[in-house]
């Protein structure tokens, strides 16, 4: 790693005060770009999937802004997941670390975290968020589309025009689940976790303690030299 | 039939209980097109055109009679035209009147999200409220018989409305008022299923037709406009009318268990994610200076 600062720094750079890059400026702006655009495509299609919701609609651009404005938010956050995809694709595969750690993954949730095996940069649970959200896109993507002209699909097609409508419910459902998931583990289970995303670093301790293999990486120790093995 | 036959009694999109429902002693009322006295005038079509003040529309040439391919957003009312030649080589050329079914049970309503954007009055008629429409299109999917037509322009949908303003006024609708040979009826649904069940026999008993019959589908309720057909076991033949129409099932799905699914998957996630808070905490890292890091 250089130890001069880049006007742009890579993952795994270190700042002055010793912190490691965990997150780079592109992707940082990349994750709210898709968090913002997935809010109000949340939002807004829950006020379309239920009656009781629909006022919201009042403070989304109203029901007729609200449905235009949808479909394009759908695009951006389609878009931003696609880029998270070609930066993001190597580093969501799962490996033996991965499988280990996921055996293991009741420690996890018990915050017995000494007691996992130690993983990359992104752990299992963490792989299995952008897969679901990748591939939910893509069912999101294709039956929105139909949703979007409905009209044009013609009327011998009838049931192409309520699967894109089931579709589109069934994906929405798995990424709200995801998404409730990963923002009560971004924000208030896993802390240093929300810092990292909005300025980019995290403490060499917190790299330590949830991504040991990606901290000895980064740093270049040995898992010989660390703290955790003497 | 009065002004208090637009007393509503189901509403898009709405929780709780709706304001007009059960509260008026009211007739249904029905459209009846005996298919086998429809000369293809088109009468109706201009009747409708010009009641609701609609603007014109070009025509699509098919090498038929018929206006155009199917209904449109300002053509409510469309003849279908058909040539049908039976296995005993008898020749038909089946004309049948199209336009919205008024579903009991409507397809349109059942998918539309927007409060008050579809309703159906307490006569039974269903009608569209343009200033609620959000124009997302869920009543296209909805419509099992491919009726609401989007405009691009207003982004809202249309569709036939029972002539909903004639008949508060006790007026029959615009069709049934041009109709010239006596095919088109209106009135009561219970009139009408009775003058066309007696149609159906005198075709049956003295026409040659065995498969008279009478189109008022089931599975979407009945419908507020019902057909005698020569041949009732083939309603497609007369320009794709469905034989069994009903809610297609994935918008059934969506807005039935789905949504009690989709919402009790929601909540409990919440809840599941808090409780979890609560029992175990948050994952704190014990912060040291062995490698020199601050936050």
């Amino acid at each position: 790693m250089s130890s001069t600062r880049a006007a742009f720094p890579a993952v795994g750079s270190a700042d002055e005060s010793g912190n490691i890059l965990r997150y780079t400026l592109a992707e940082r702006v990349n994750h709210w770009i898709a968090a913002l655009s997935y809010v109000y495509v949340l939002l807004t299609g829950l006020a379309f999937w239920s009656p009781a919701l629909f006022w919201m609609t009042v403070f989304l651009g109203g029901g007729q802004g609200a449905r235009d404005l949808h479909p394009w938010f759908g695009l951006l956050f389609a878009a931003s997941t696609f880029w998270m995809y070609r930066v993001w694709r190597n580093d969501m595969q799962t490996t033996k670390a991965d499988l280990a750690w996921k055996a293991a993954v009741q420690h996890y949730i018990r915050n017995e975290d000494e007691d996992l095996p130690p993983i990359g940069r992104f752990n299992w649970g963490q792989k299995q968020f952008f897969w679901v959200m990748f591939y939910s896109v893509i069912g999101l993507l294709v039956s929105g589309f139909a949703m979007w002209f409905v009209e044009k699909i013609p009327g011998s097609m009838l049931w192409v025009r309520g699967l894109a409508v089931f579709v589109h419910v069934v994906c929405a459902l798995f990424t709200i689940g995801a998404f409730i998931i990963h923002i009560y583990m971004g924000t208030a289970m896993v802390r240093g976790g929300f810092s990292s995303i909005i300025r980019g670093v995290v403490s060499p301790a917190w790299a330590r303690m949830h991504h040991r293999l990606w901290y000895e990486e980064v740093t270049g120790q040995s898992r010989g030299k660390s703290r955790h093995d003497k | 039939m009065s002004q208090a036959s637009l007393r509503i009694q189901k509403i898009s999109g709405h929780s709780g209980p709706v304001p007009g429902a059960g509260t008026q002693r009211e007739e249904i009322v029905c459209k009846l097109v005996d298919t086998t006295t429809c000369i293809g005038c088109k009468a109706c079509e201009v009747a409708c055109v010009e009641w609701n003040e609609l603007p014109f529309s070009e025509t699509v040439f098919d090498n038929t009679y018929q206006t155009m391919p199917e209904t449109r957003w300002n053509y409510w009312n469309l003849i279908k035209f058909d040539e049908h030649e039976s296995d005993d080589g008898t020749f038909q050329w089946l004309m049948r009147k199209d336009q919205c079914m008024h579903c009991a049970e409507p397809g349109c309503l059942a998918a539309c999200p927007a409060d008050g954007a579809i309703v159906q009055y307490a006569n039974g008629i269903v009608d569209f409220q343009q200033d609620k429409c959000i124009g997302c299109g869920y009543c296209i999917s909805g419509c099992p018989f491919n009726i609401p037509k989007f405009n691009s322009h207003t982004k809202r949908v249309y569709k036939c409305t029972l002539c909903a303003d004639r008949v508060s006024e006790s007026l029959e609708p615009a069709c049934i008022k041009a109709c010239p040979t006596g095919c088109l009826h209106f009135g009561t649904k219970d009139d009408m299923k009775a003058l066309a069940d007696q149609r159906a026999k005198q075709l049956h008993d003295h026409y040659n037709f065995p498969n008279a019959g009478v189109y008022d589908p089931p599975g979407v309720g009945g419908t507020g406009v019902i057909y005698v057909l020569h041949d009732v076991t083939k309603p497609e033949l007369y320009g794709g009318l469905p034989a069994d129409p009903h809610i297609p099932w994935m918008v059934k799905l969506w807005k039935g268990p789905m949504k009690w699914l989709g919402n009790f998957a929601m909540i409990a996630g919440i809840i599941g994610v808090t409780l979890h808070y609560l029992r175990f905490g948050a994952k704190n890292v014990e912060e040291d200076s062995e490698s020199g890091g601050k936050r």
